[in-house]
């Protein structure tokens, strides 16, 4: 299997403190992985230097053999890499379908257009990706009244919208009820299996984390303390160490 | 060097006043988010109620008991406002409360010449303190000396106010945070209302102390708003220290460019805040802006769509009554319309980039106006005809934008808001001062249309084609997917670039869009007038605008045009009356109060209420 | 719900389809277009001036046998305001003429939309010497004497003594630029070998006066010319006392002696300056200026100011073209206002000039001096424009081709 991303002494400090330090790790084609940790751990602000939300202070990012350090995010996107956000960010004045259609149109390139009435371009489009992750009943709705998981959702498919082949999660079942975050979580595995899309992502919650991730990270104070599969990453002495407490979560994760 | 000595410390001297009238401008945006254009009426206050408590109080006692008291008076005065006025509008959109308290501007303009009469008031002198003292030989007036003596006291009290107690902690959270403060369970609107009380007291201080150096006028709040808003930028919105900084910054350059560049005084310290705010771009001592901390107030905007059938026949039935108007209506009507139409295209234009692009433009006249000059310079110096001039005011007003968009585009918020005030301060200069080509204030005059078009009905037309038509070309933008990535820039910029927007690149060509439709407005208002003067680029008319997007409403898309016509209206007919600024004032802050949403948001969300619809109607 | 209503009569008024203008004529009409509210300390005056004329001209029978009513409207000193109020008074009130503007921006508007729509025009109070040579027009007239003419008369003043470095302090616009132009052409053809060491530009209102005295006091200048007015005038007098700059100096002061100015600098009113203004206190008893003086005491409550003068002087100008006319036309009125001869007003004989349709009005030049706490003109005479004025043939080259 090859690499479609590949960190490599990854840093990132303000003023001093180290959010990130000297992070290397790589995920392979057609992957879903975990990035774990504790509140502030660093797992946002890496994820932030993938997609060029931050530049890092050190360390270099190549997606799929391309060095795409520093780059600027829509860069990145157009390389094939989407993102969806710990605390959504959908466009508020839009419906729900619009937010679709207006990843659709930077897609293929529409943003520059003046003619055309925007909510009747790719609108069918649209649509089949709001099916995908079961939103097409909400399609018209302004997107300023749906629900957090709705929204969480959403964002999924305006992230699927340029099909990426590596999609970056931060946090993607956070403020859903349990139900609601196996069944995204087990959508997000079927669009791996189907399209062979990678995914990282991170998260909270360890049934969801070890019930779908293929491999598991775990990053500590900046550092990455652990890269294996569930077993090797339940077993690692310094991770049951940062999770001194939640070692019942794991042992029931173990058993699920 | 005892020359530029003497020169500083006069410099010193004028930067007290305008660092305290400064700092409680500060004061209330940190906490309260309120950009205050009242805040130079407040100054005006302090001088005026300062010069009547020094005729009532005597002696040495009495001079600065009577500047004590000026601020305590005026602080009140504030607090009332801040109560009636300003509370019940915290909600609303961003930026919102800049139009109540222009309205307050106009109420206590009126209200200060019906007390205190027309005629300016020379300041009282500081007993004991008339004449100078001679310093290396340099003579400094006495009262220049005991002013920068008692700022440095001023500046201590305020941080010690700020930093070592437990009101000063709060107000630095609210700088900080807002609603962590209401977390905190402290009542937000008393710590509001104590704040914009201080900041006034601050500024009514102010004018007393000025009163030796100078007096009391009508004038004075217009006067010193402009350097308030530029040292308050300059130093970091919100932050005290750098108020400070800025204001001896700007008074010390003031008093050399009067000395070595005497030509300089209208630009200079619009010049050091276009500079400043280029390198720095949260001023010397600000901080960078959090996005979503100003725009997420209020209900969010509902998603648009085009007409539905029956608004399609309302717009259609206006634009046919529009085009019969010639057939039974008088030529003051149809001067009335096209003074109309032209401000609500121009209106329309500040609402595009306002509205649907987030981008709240202060000097949006320089478009307006640098369109008129364009396509006057060209008839005025070189007889172009008409119809070839006229094009070139949209065509020249593009290209401003264009130069003025690629410094201001990088910025933010408040801070570009200020820096479009800058440039367009620079422009309205240049028309103002450089007379062998513009005329200066003389203007430009003589512009009139090509004989085929020189008569009330044939301009009439040709005003409602290019008028209407922009409005209507403007609209088809925002439905567009320029417009859609234009709004998506506004509502989550991350969100934006994080799937392939260019925001800066989007709202870039926005801006020189809008930039081109008020130069189209401005081409067909000097035609229409005849004449152009600075006073289209002056930052009244950029206000004008401003105030009118906000007032019909800028979470919706008619409400420029709405605004428009609506103060069109207002206006014409409450100049007829004596006290019209009063009656003017209190007509916006009735309006304000009333609609917070603007004029159209407001209707709708009364019509959503009649019809019971619920909250996801979509916007017209 | 009032608010509701009072928009609703808003629209009803402003777009009644029936122009008012339209009923029978009682009156005959004059538009007065000023700015009220934003020049308030000049406009009252003036305003009260007119009224004066107004009650004396009716108290007479009016003009045509009907009397003679002005509607006063505010134009916020916008130009562009200013224009479309000019039309609705002329074309929907009924005015048969024009006047009004303080300030020269306005003035100019309204005179070039005068021409352009075949109104006739007459600017009372502009000083911009523009209004009417390089932009002059057959439809615009001229009461006031314009800047030229008075910084022509300080210059003669000035070309008298011994000073020949100067310097010159005048508002950041059109105004002072002009007049710093007029007095720097006149002095320097009355006196070739004046050298000017330095020229200050405050902006408008805005002075920095400590420094611009820093700044002069620098340049060790014979003699000053101030332009400055208003608040900026206090500021500068005072900052100029208190260090000493006008200590054997010659001050030329324009419109400094006016009571507009004069009066608000109370017992620091600047001693021994050399000025134009108003000296409404001193005149004799049985002089037509003094009679002015009383009837306008006596109207008012309040003693006058020049702009009083140029309120009652526009008041009576119009009304006597009008007689002169024998009708309201505008070709007549234009035509009337040409060589119009006015025998008797408060200034002696007032006549408008056919060359460039300036009148004959002249100023009040004197010293300044302190009367019981308040400054006064002493040693003050008034002066006709002629001698003053550029030749005719260069009027005639500035004037664009009628």
């Amino acid at each position: 299997m090859t690499d479609i991303l590949r960190v490599e002494d990854l840093k990132k400090s303000y003023d001093g403190f180290v959010a990130v330090n000297g992070v290397s790790f790589s995920v392979a084609k057609g992957e879903l992985k975990a990035l774990i940790g504790p509140n502030g751990a660093g797992k946002s602000t890496c994820f932030n230097m993938l997609t060029g939300q931050l530049r890092p202070t050190k360390g270099d990012v190549w997606f799929d053999g391309e060095k795409i350090t520093g780059r600027k995010p829509r860069e990145i996107w157009r390389k094939g890499v989407g993102r969806t956000f710990q605390i959504t960010g959908t466009y508020q004045s839009m419906t729900v379908i619009e937010n679709v259609q207006m990843a659709l149109m930077s897609h293929h390139h529409k943003l520059f257009s003046f003619g055309p009435r925007a909510w009747k371009l790719y609108r069918e489009e649209a649509f089949e990706f709001l099916d995908t992750v079961d939103l097409a009943d909400q399609a018209d709705r302004p997107c300023s009244v749906l629900a957090y998981g709705d929204l969480k959702r959403l964002e999924l498919a305006i992230a699927l919208t340029h099909r990426p082949r590596l999609l970056l999660m931060d946090e993607p079942t956070a403020g859903m009820a349990p139900t609601a975050r196996v069944a995204l979580m087990q959508l997000v595995a079927d669009i791996v299996r189907d399209q062979g899309v990678s995914v990282l992502f991170t998260e909270h919650d360890m049934d969801v984390v070890f019930a779908h991730a293929h491999h598991i990270m775990v990053l500590n104070r900046g550092e990455l303390i652990a890269d294996g599969d569930a077993n090797a990453v339940r077993n690692n002495p310094r991770v049951q160490e940062v999770y001194l407490g939640g070692g019942t979560l794991f042992k029931e994760a173990a058993d699920a | 060097m005892a020359f530029l000595f003497a020169q500083f410390l006069t410099g010193l001297a004028n930067a007290s006043s305008l660092f305290l009238v400064a700092s409680g401008l500060s004061l209330i945006f940190g906490v309260t988010r309120i950009v205050n254009f009242a805040h130079g009426s407040f100054y005006m206050l302090g001088a005026f109620v300062g010069v009547t408590l020094m005729e009532i109080l005597p002696g040495a006692v009495g001079f600065w008991g009577a500047i004590l008291l000026t601020g305590l008076i005026v602080g009140l005065f504030g607090a009332i406002v801040e109560m009636v006025v300003l509370r019940p509008i915290y909600r609303a959109p961003e930026l919102f409360q800049l139009v109540a308290t222009f309205g307050v501007i106009l109420v206590i303009q009126d209200l200060a010449l019906m007390i205190w009469g027309a005629e300016d008031r020379m300041g009282p002198r500081a007993p004991g303190l008339r004449g100078v003292w001679r310093i290396f030989d340099e003579p400094v007036p006495k009262y220049d000396i005991v002013i920068i003596a008692i700022t440095p006291f001023i500046l201590f009290a305020l941080w010690y106010l700020i930093t070592r107690t437990r009101v000063g902690i709060l107000v630095r959270a609210a700088t900080q945070d807002r609603e962590m403060v209401g977390a905190l369970g402290v009542n937000q609107a008393w710590l509001f209302t104590g704040v914009f009380a201080l900041g006034s007291a601050l500024a009514g201080w102010g004018g007393a102390l000025q009163l030796p150096k100078g007096g009391a006028d009508l004038l004075m709040d217009f006067n010193i708003i402009g350097s308030v808003f530029v040292v308050v930028v300059i130093g970091g919105m919100g932050s005290l220290p750098g108020a400070f900084i800025a204001a001896v910054l700007i008074s010390v350059l003031n008093v050399l460019g009067v000395t070595y560049l005497p030509q300089s005084t209208l630009v200079l310290m619009f010049v050091v805040m276009a500079v400043v705010l280029i390198i720095r771009p949260y001023g010397l001592l600000g901080r960078e802006e959090v996005a979503g901390e100003h725009g997420q107030v209020g209900a969010p905007e509902a998603p648009i769509r085009p007409y539905g059938p029956v608004g399609r026949s309302l717009v259609a039935a206006l634009l046919l009554v529009l085009a019969v108007v010639p057939f039974f209506a008088d030529r003051f009507l149809m001067t009335l319309l096209i003074d109309m139409i032209v401000f609500a295209l121009f209106a329309a234009s500040l609402h595009f980039i306002l509205g649907t692009g987030g981008l709240v433009s202060f000097g949006h006249a320089a478009f307006f106006g640098g369109g008129a000059y364009a396509a006057a310079l060209l008839v005025f110096h070189t007889g172009t005809p008409m119809e070839l001039a006229f094009l070139f005011a949209p065509l020249a007003a593009g290209l401003l934008a264009l130069g003025i968009g690629w410094f201001c585009i990088r910025l933010t918020g408040v801070y570009f808001a200020m820096l479009t005030l800058a440039f367009s301060q620079l422009v309205w200069s240049l028309a103002f001062q450089w007379r062998s080509v513009t005329r200066g204030d003389d203007g430009l005059v003589n512009i009139w249309p090509a004989p085929w078009l020189n008569g009330p009905v044939p301009y009439y037309y040709f005003t409602l084609i290019l008028g209407v038509g922009g409005i209507l070309f403007l609209r088809h933008v925002i439905h567009s997917p320029f417009g859609y990535a234009l709004r998506a820039g506004r509502d989550s910029p991350r969100q934006a670039e994080a799937m392939g927007i260019d925001v800066k690149r989007v709202q870039y060509v926005a801006f020189a869009l809008a930039g081109v439709m008020a130069g189209l407005a401005g081409g067909i208002f000097v035609f229409s007038k005849g004449s152009v003067f600075p006073t289209e680029l002056e930052i009244g008319a950029s206000f004008d605008a401003l105030i009118v997007v906000f007032l019909g409403g800028v979470k919706t898309l008619a409400g420029g045009v709405v605004g428009a016509g609506f103060m069109t209206v207002v206006e014409d007919w409450l100049t007829r009356l004596e006290y019209w600024r009063l009656l003017l004032g209190l007509v916006i802050i009735a309006v304000v109060i009333i609609a917070p949403e603007g004029i159209v948001g407001s209707l709708q969300t009364l019509w959503r209420r009649i019809r019971n619809t619920g909250d996801e109607e979509i916007a017209r | 719900m009032t608010l509701t209503r009072r928009t609703m009569m808003a629209a009803a008024t402003a777009l009644a389809l029936v122009p008012a203008a339209a009923m029978a004529q009682e009156t005959i009409k004059i538009g007065e277009i000023n700015h009220y509210k934003r020049m308030a300390a000049f406009a009252e005056p003036y305003k009260k001036g007119i009224e004066l004329a107004l009650k004396e001209i009716n108290a007479d029978g009016g003009v045509l046998g009907k009397p003679m009513e002005f509607i006063f409207r505010d134009d916020q000193g916008d130009p562009a305001e200013a224009v479309k109020i000019a039309e609705e008074l002329m074309t929907r009130d009924g005015a048969v003429m024009l006047t009004g503007s303080i300030l020269s921006n306005v003035g100019l508007a309204l005179s070039s939309f005068a021409a352009e729509k075949g109104y006739l025009y007459l600017a009372a109070e502009p000083l911009a010497d523009s209004l009417v040579w390089q932009s002059g027009n057959p439809n615009t007239f001229r009461l006031r004497a314009s800047t030229w003419i008075q910084a022509a008369m300080l210059a003669e003043e000035a070309a008298k003594t011994d000073a020949v470095k100067y310097a010159t302090i005048a508002p950041n616009y059109a105004y002072g630029q002009d007049a710093v132009a007029a007095f720097k052409a006149n002095l320097t053809r009355l006196k070739p070998d004046v050298e000017f060491v330095a020229e200050q530009w405050p902006a408008l209102f805005k002075i920095d006066a400590g420094a611009e005295v820093q700044a002069i006091e620098r340049a060790k200048p014979d003699a000053i010319f101030n332009v400055t007015f208003g608040t900026d005038l206090a500021k500068f007098v005072r900052e100029g006392g208190d260090r000493g700059l006008f200590d054997g100096r010659e001050v030329y002061g324009l419109l400094t002696g006016e009571p507009e100015y004069l009066e608000p600098l109370g017992d620091e009113a600047p001693e021994g300056w050399y000025v134009t203004g108003y000296p409404w206190y001193a005149f004799e008893d049985g002089t037509p200026e003094k009679a002015f003086v009383d009837a306008y005491t006596a109207e008012t409550g309040e003693t006058p100011k020049i702009g009083s003068l140029v309120g009652y002087l526009a008041a009576v100008s119009i009304a006597a073209a009008i007689d002169k006319a024998g009708s309201t036309d505008t070709p007549a009125l234009i035509a009337a206002f040409e060589d119009l001869e006015i025998p008797d007003t408060p200034i002696g004989p007032l006549s408008y000039r056919s060359i460039d349709n300036q009148s004959t009005m002249g100023a009040y030049v004197g010293t300044l001096a302190l009367e019981d706490g308040k400054g006064v003109m002493v040693d003050w005479s008034y002066k006709g424009p002629d001698g003053y004025m550029p030749s005719d043939d260069d009027i005639k080259a500035m004037r664009p081709a009628e």
